[in-house]
């Protein structure tokens, strides 16, 4: 894909829109290679016991899920200057293969100067969304 | 149990050194299921202007996290680690991540609040390389959930 040129880019392009879905063999991965083991993310019997509905996936996982859709689409992911998102919902995330879908939409909200751009993101699980706030600044050519 | 107000202001001793291999951008890269060739190939990297491969956005979280961890082992802060869950982060990137570059990272507790029943830990980890040069902010906020009755923020994650 050709990466947006900033000329090229209106207040309002959507970008494209992505479903990515997580298991539990997911979330182990990413406690390893983050280094967030916190047992809520791959202990049911632990989450539970917390308060919460079942393990739920890493809100970074989440974070960098709905990242992807900013640099997919910008092509060199050195050019995000700035992401940053609210967790609003846990992604619970079922002991079977099926896992849990997160849908992550994304659109040029403004063209600022020296061709940045902000995104605004939107990442929904069973039709509710699970990030706030969720914007990068993304620099084009 | 509340937390220690008093630790709001607070800098935390800087982190050794973590040297960042491409290994580890292409173990966390693949943990997030990205196959961005400018994470895994050091000739995609330069084509796009990079010295060696670049790290994805989040990747810092592996530092702040590990800058984050002595605040939150400090037992006079009282933090009840086992109802913590994320509210929000940030990275702000001065230049992107890379492979060969020796980082360190040092904690700020930046704001404590309570709401709700629940305490709010918003701290921030520096990290530059170990000669100075800045490589990233990054801003957390760590929610440490009340009773179920008070949780009326929902569940972070």
């Amino acid at each position: 894909m050709t990466p947006p040129r900033f000329a090229e880019v209106a207040e309002g392009d959507q970008l494209p829109t992505t479903e990515y879905r997580v298991t539990r063999a997911d979330l182990v991965r990413y406690a390893g290679a983050s280094g967030d083991f916190n047992p809520i993310h791959w202990n049911g019997r632990f989450a539970r016991e917390v308060g919460l509905p079942d393990v739920i996936a890493h809100g970074m996982l989440t974070m960098a899920l709905a990242g992807r859709a900013v640099t997919d689409w910008v092509g060199d992911p050195g050019a995000v200057l700035d992401y940053g998102v609210r967790f609003t919902r846990p992604v619970v995330v079922p002991d079977d293969e099926a896992g849990a879908v997160v849908e992550v939409t994304g659109k040029v909200a403004r063209k600022l100067e020296d061709n940045v751009v902000k995104i605004t993101l939107t990442a929904r699980f069973q039709g509710q969304t699970v990030l706030g706030g969720a914007n990068a600044l993304v620099r084009l050519a | 149990m509340p937390l220690d107000e008093s630790f709001i202001g607070r800098a935390f001793p800087t982190m050794p050194v973590w040297e960042v291999g491409r290994e580890k951008i292409r173990e966390f890269a693949d943990a997030i299921g990205d196959d961005n060739p400018i994470y895994r190939d050091p000739e995609a990297a330069r084509a796009a202007g990079h010295p060696d491969v670049i790290a994805p956005p989040t990747f810092a979280v592996i530092l702040a996290l590990r800058a984050h961890d002595v605040v939150i082992a400090d037992p006079e802060l009282g933090l009840d680690y086992s109802r913590v869950v994320h509210g929000d982060q940030r990275f702000t990137h001065h230049r992107p991540v890379r492979a060969g570059d020796r980082l360190v990272a040092s904690a700020h507790v930046d704001d404590i609040r309570t709401r709700a029943g629940n305490d709010f830990l918003s701290m921030r980890a520096e990290i530059t390389t170990e000669d100075g040069e800045r490589v990233c902010t990054s801003r957390a906020t760590l929610v440490a959930r009340g009773t179920a009755a008070d949780a009326e923020e929902g569940v972070p994650a």
